[in-house]
């Protein structure tokens, strides 16, 4: 008796999960159909919200692909993230190692300093940052943007790359040591390759978050062509603002390649970004 | 055995004692590259954003020093006070609805999102996490626009005397743009909470059925401390969503109409880099910082009280 009762209970349940999740997911999906409606309306008019257009523009895509000049964005962002995620992910595994096995003496206090750093907002340090590369001579060119990057996904790579070293048993470091490897050896022989999926997920995290910074670049560099792919869109919708099917359209088109690579990624996305939130 | 272990045991520690000073070197070698770039484009910041803030200098010209006038100004100047009330404001929408829109998910849900469903959901859910804030800005700007889809939903079901232009309607503007934080992160709390929710023992709600409790007992007394640590994750990371926003608002409202979506981060970026004002921008970015490490110190507290 009392067992059927729970059994109805749970399906029910089952079943309103479900369609509240799908709710949800609907909720989700409703901005980018929307764009996509109005982006298939023949340019330059005001469409309505949700509208299968009778005599969809495909062409607005190209006109859109051409005014945001696509291409060298795509390669200027290509540049930017082969410059910032190896350099941010090396320097962070090193100090992550350094800092959980070898521990030299006042490095406590070195990693709660990185550590002050998870919750600082960009707005603190934007300003100085301006006149900083104003000094350096790198003012508009796509160094403003991949410097401070670097120095600025510092501790969460360190926070991340800690915590994985701080779980690696000490007796993989004794063996090698007894082995006479060096540090330098131990590191790359041993720890890096045990450190795959850890370094794998800081990698897809701070892709994602080079590929989409938008204050820095806003700030530092004028020309869009020499920004992120978000950096442009922000100067895409100042330009084109007003006509509603363009700016869909192209808005659309600089979404594709993260929403491309994250439905290709969808697994280790997901799992970085679950565990990238917990430890950050 | 013990002839070959005990020379080992008793001679490793003099190679390291011989060692120490250079290992000690080559341990800050590691450390050394993350150091530099951090102190050159974080620590020095912080550090000369604090000295602007003590200056009145327009970006070019003499500067000149004023002491803490310019703090006074933050805490003074109506204006600048209503960036701060509406970034908290921000906090109603972007913490508080994902966070119980998820733990009442978590609830229904409770066990493993698994099978091909759990994956689509899984997928969808995280999108607006993998875009850039400003796309999720443009396309709910187009949403909340007075002929966007929500005033035609609102039109479909009776309610047409509610359409308007929401990001230019001094009322709901605010309310508005917390919509769309919320939006971007409902995906991820919900996820998270879910998956918290799935590690929680199971006979503890077996438990709490025997002991006749209501659905309302078992979400307090079982599901919300089971998930505090998930619950504190969510809450850490939506608040400095809230209180630092700068995309969304810059690209759905540009602070506008009148002022009443202005936040500190938009109003840092506009007093610098429009108005010349570098340190009074500087004093509240101070103040922004303080605000977020004040906000979210007492969370982690919260968070990690129970393990002891």
């Amino acid at each position: 008796m009392s067992g059927t009762a729970t059994m109805k209970h749970t399906s029910l349940g089952a079943f309103a999960a479900r369609g509240i999740l799908v709710l949800l997911m609907f909720g989700t999906l409703l901005p980018f159909i929307t764009m996509f409606s109005a982006a298939l309306a023949p340019s330059g008019t005001y469409p309505p919200g949700l509208q299968w257009p009778t005599d969809p523009q495909w062409g607005n895509f190209v006109d859109a692909f051409i005014a945001a000049k696509l291409d060298r964005l795509l390669l200027s962002s290509i540049t930017i993230v082969a410059f910032v995620v190896p350099a941010s992910v090396l320097f962070g595994t090193m100090a992550g190692f350094g800092l959980a096995k070898l521990a030299p003496r006042g490095s406590q206090f070195v990693y709660l300093l990185f550590v002050l750093g998870l919750t600082l907002p960009l707005e603190v340090v934007i300003i100085p940052l301006y006149y900083e590369m104003q000094w350096l001579g790198l003012l508009n060119t796509k160094f403003a943007i991949i410097l401070p990057l670097i120095g600025l996904f510092m501790p969460f790579s360190i926070f991340w790359m800690r915590a994985h070293f701080v779980n690696v048993p000490a007796e993989i470091s004794e063996a090698a040591e007894i082995d006479g490897a060096n540090p330098w050896q131990q590191f790359w022989r041993v720890q890096v390759p045990l450190a795959k999926p850890a370094v794998l997920s800081l990698a897809i995290l701070q892709f994602l978050w080079t590929w989409n910074s938008f204050l820095l670049p806003l700030v530092l560099v004028e020309v869009p062509l020499e920004r992120t792919m978000a950096g442009a869109l922000g100067a895409f919708q100042g330009q084109w603002g007003t006509n509603i099917p363009l700016l869909c359209a192209g808005s659309l088109l600089i979404l594709a390649p993260t929403i491309i690579i994250f439905v290709l990624f969808q697994k280790q996305f997901v799992a970085a970004l679950l565990q990238g939130a917990v430890k950050g | 055995m013990t002839d070959t272990s005990m020379p080992s045991l008793r001679q490793n520690p003099r190679p390291r004692n011989s060692r120490r000073g250079r290992g000690t070197l080559v341990a800050w070698l590691f450390i050394a590259p993350a150091l530099l770039f951090y102190t050159a484009f974080v620590l020095i910041p912080i550090s000369m954003t604090a000295y602007y803030s003590l200056l009145r200098w327009n970006g070019i010209g003499a500067m000149q020093f004023r002491g803490l006038q310019n703090y006074l100004t933050v805490l003074t100047e109506p204006d600048l006070l209503t960036t701060i009330g509406n970034a908290f404001q921000l906090v109603l929408y972007f913490t508080v609805l994902p966070v119980g829109i998820g733990l009442g998910i978590a609830q229904v849900i409770r066990t493993h999102l698994g099978g091909p469903f759990g994956t689509t959901a899984r997928t969808i859910l995280f999108i607006p996490q993998v875009i850039p804030l400003v796309a999720a800005g443009i396309a709910w700007s187009w949403m909340l626009a007075s002929n966007g889809v929500i005033n035609q939903l609102l039109s479909a079901v009776g309610l047409g005397g509610w359409t308007r232009g929401w990001l230019g309607d001094f009322d709901f503007a605010l309310p508005a743009v917390g919509i769309i934080g919320a939006w971007v992160l409902l995906g991820l709390c919900t996820m998270l909470l879910v998956t918290g929710i799935a590690k929680i023992d199971p006979t503890l709600y077996e438990a709490a059925k025997l002991d006749g409790a209501s659905g309302w007992d078992e979400f307090v007394n079982v599901t919300v401390p089971g998930l505090r640590q998930e619950i504190g994750v969510c809450v850490t990371v939506t608040v400095i969503a809230a209180l630092a926003s700068f995309d969304i608002v810059y690209v759905a409202t540009g602070g506008g109409p009148g002022g009443v979506t202005n936040v500190p981060g938009l109003e840092i970026y506009r007093l610098a880099f429009a108005h010349r004002q570098v340190g009074l921008a500087s004093a509240l970015a101070i103040v922004l910082m303080i605000l977020v490490i004040a906000c979210i110190l007492p969370i982690q507290w919260l968070m990690r009280e129970p393990r002891k």
